[in-house]
């Protein structure tokens, strides 16, 4: 395994466990600021907390990306080179953005708080990484599997939605306040979609190694979700800013693309019974429990959605713990989820356990149980500010908060139980990635 | 047949970003060209306000929105001034200047001329939809 790979995928678990202990630590500064303000006031942790998040997902994916590369694209499609020069300055600007962080300053976009000029050298990094994928791409013989047009679209797409991210720094977008806002959440929703292709791609492709079946990857319906996925990057950005007095169309168009989804729904519920099937036979294996959990986690967050996704129930949701439900719903159950299974099954953990098995699946248990009451916190603590700021139109934030921040002691206890269980399981796979010959060689 | 959709669904992205990016707001009679503003909307930045305000409910949670404090006459500068100056106990105080604290209350004034953050109930449409006056 090469040199730059080994570290990668270190930095990706440092990653993960910075996310989780930051987390832990913005619950309990939000409950108790008198206490945190001084030394680790919550407007320093809570950067520390997104970023990480984002970048372990973003990392994680490119990695898996890298991984699984050699095997499909053919193992002499590309020399390494790009993706090494993307791993070093990747990783390198990331330790610089933590640095400001650590300094107290921020560049204040939501989730990316860095200072602006920053933005250059991760998007030179992703051109990097552009530059070693496509040239595989390009002379890759059979581009025909989904997860192959996956990859390449979330890649592409990053690009371009980083780029449109800090339009910001021109001076025009900035003359129009309602136009900076929509031009910011355009982009962040869409990069949710870009991350997404690449994470899916990756599952797509597990579920092809671990079932055998390859026609899973290039049947008629995949493709039908595929194009489904790839129209709400597109256009399904919208309900980040219905409230906002911006041009109605954009409201409406993200409405009625949003309600598209209402297919994938429809498909989970009439693929249920053979979900059933499945997982009776492929249960044993570690990954696979991930990739079951985080089918879970779609249609609970997909129910979710669906309904924020009127503007009308928006107007309740919109601005309150329900959103962040969401955010973290689908970055947990769903990408986390994934994201652990595909490297797993990189790893090969099934057959370097041994006996931590049991210890493992413990972990993996404390973790889903406790995601469970995190997740339902969270929704209450939102349905609760909604009625009381819009129904009850209460004015006082003191007040309006109390019952409110005493729900969220219930979160904060149940993110105790999260961080521990996926730290445990993080810290295995780190042991198992120490293990000569540690990645499993794919056959296409 | 397949690289067909996907390139017309790739163009018709193309031209929607172009269409967001010039019509997105209709109410193009207030450009900013205030340096005050410019300069509080900086520091809103930098001080990293949003990570617990939100401005039209986007940003972190700990704090209230901030949309439309300027126009609450309950409140006033005097008040913004107090609380972005010296904090509270759960709000953090910045050791800003008290011309630094006054920019970023322009910048507020501002960002509350665009509009309310809350939707009010007569724009809800019968179809889910809101249909915001501008
Ligand atoms: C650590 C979180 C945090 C940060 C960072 C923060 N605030 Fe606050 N702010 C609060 C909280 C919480 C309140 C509500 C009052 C309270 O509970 O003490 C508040 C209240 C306010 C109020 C009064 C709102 C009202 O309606 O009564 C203003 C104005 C304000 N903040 C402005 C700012 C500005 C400007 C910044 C950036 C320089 C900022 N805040 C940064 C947490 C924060
Ligand atoms: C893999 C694990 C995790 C991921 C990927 C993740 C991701 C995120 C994201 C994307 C947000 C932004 C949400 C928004 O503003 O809408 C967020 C916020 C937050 N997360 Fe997590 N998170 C993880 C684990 C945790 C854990 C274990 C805790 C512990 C309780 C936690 C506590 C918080 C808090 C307090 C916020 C701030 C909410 C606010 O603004 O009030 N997170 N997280």
């Amino acid at each position: 395994m090469p040199l730059a790979i080994r570290i990668y995928t270190r930095f990706v678990f440092l990653l993960l466990i910075t996310t989780l202990v930051f987390g832990m630590l913005s619950s309990w500064s939000y409950l108790y600021p008198e206490i945190f303000n001084r030394y680790l006031p919550f407007y320093q942790l809570r950067p520390v907390h997104t970023s990480a998040a984002l970048f372990f997902i973003i990392s994680a994916a490119t990695l898996c990306i890298i991984l699984f590369n050699r095997d499909t694209l053919g193992r002499n499609a590309t020399s390494g080179r790009w993706e090494q020069l993307f791993i070093f300055t990747w990783i390198a600007t990331i330790l610089v953005i933590f640095g400001y962080y650590g300094l107290k300053k921020f560049g204040g976009r939501e989730y990316w708080e860095f200072p602006g000029w920053l933005a250059f050298p991760l998007l030179s990094s992703w051109t990097f990484l552009m530059i070693g994928y496509y040239k595989g791409w390009l002379k890759c013989a059979d581009k025909k599997p989904l997860y192959i047009w996956m990859w390449s679209t979330g890649i592409l797409f990053f690009f371009l939605t980083f780029i449109e991210q800090n339009l910001w720094q021109i001076p025009w977008f900035r003359q129009s306040f309602l136009r900076e806002l929509t031009v910011q959440w355009k982009a962040n929703g869409s990069m949710v979609g870009a991350w997404n292709q690449m994470v899916y791609g990756s599952s797509l492709f597990l579920m092809v190694m671990i079932s055998g079946d390859k026609s899973i990857a290039r049947n008629k319906k995949a493709f039908f979700f595929y194009f489904l996925g790839l129209t709400n990057l597109m256009f399904n950005w919208g309900h980040h800013i219905y409230n906002l007095p911006a041009h109605g169309w954009i409201r409406h168009i993200s409405y009625v693309i949003s309600m598209t989804e209402w297919l994938i729904f429809i498909s989970i519920i009439q693929g249920f019974k053979n979900k059933l099937t499945e997982a009776r036979k492929l249960r044993h294996m570690l990954p696979y429990k991930f990739l079951l959990a985080a089918e879970f986690w779609v249609f609970a967050n997909l129910t979710l959605a669906l309904f924020m996704s009127i503007p009308a129930v928006n107007r309740y949701t919109h601005g309150t713990h329900i959103t962040v439900a969401h955010a973290m719903g689908t970055t947990i159950g769903i990408n986390t989820m994934i994201l652990l299974g595909v490297l797993g099954y990189a790893l090969d953990i099934d057959n370097k356990i041994g006996a931590g098995r049991k210890l493992f699946i413990r972990s993996y248990r404390l973790a889903q149980g406790s995601f469970i009451i995190f997740w339902l916190s969270l929704v209450l603590a939102g349905i609760l500010k909604g009625y009381r700021s819009v129904t009850l139109n209460i004015t006082s934030f003191q007040e309006m908060m109390e019952p409110v921040n005493k729900v969220l002691v219930a979160f904060s206890v149940a993110g105790i139980g999260v961080a521990t269980g996926l730290i445990i399981i993080v810290i295995m796979y780190w042991q198992a990635a120490g293990k000569s010959q540690s990645f499993v060689k794919v056959d296409k | 047949m397949l690289r067909l959709v996907w390139g017309t669904l790739f163009i018709a992205f193309c031209l929607y970003t172009g269409w967001v990016y010039l019509y997105c707001d209709e109410k193009t009679e207030i450009v900013q060209n205030d340096p005050s503003v410019a300069k509080g909307w900086e520091l809103w930045q930098q001080k990293n306000c949003q990570s617990c305000h939100q401005l039209y409910g986007l940003g972190g949670y700990m704090g209230p929105d901030l949309t439309n404090i300027a126009r609450d006459s309950s409140k006033g500068k005097q008040y913004m001034h107090g609380f972005i100056k010296y904090g509270t106990g759960r709000m953090p105080a910045f050791g800003m200047t008290d011309e630094e604290v006054e920019h970023i209350i322009d910048f507020l004034a501002w960002v509350d001329k665009s509009g309310l953050s809350q939707v009010p109930a007569e724009a809800v449409h019968w179809s889910g939809t809101y249909m915001i006056e501008n």
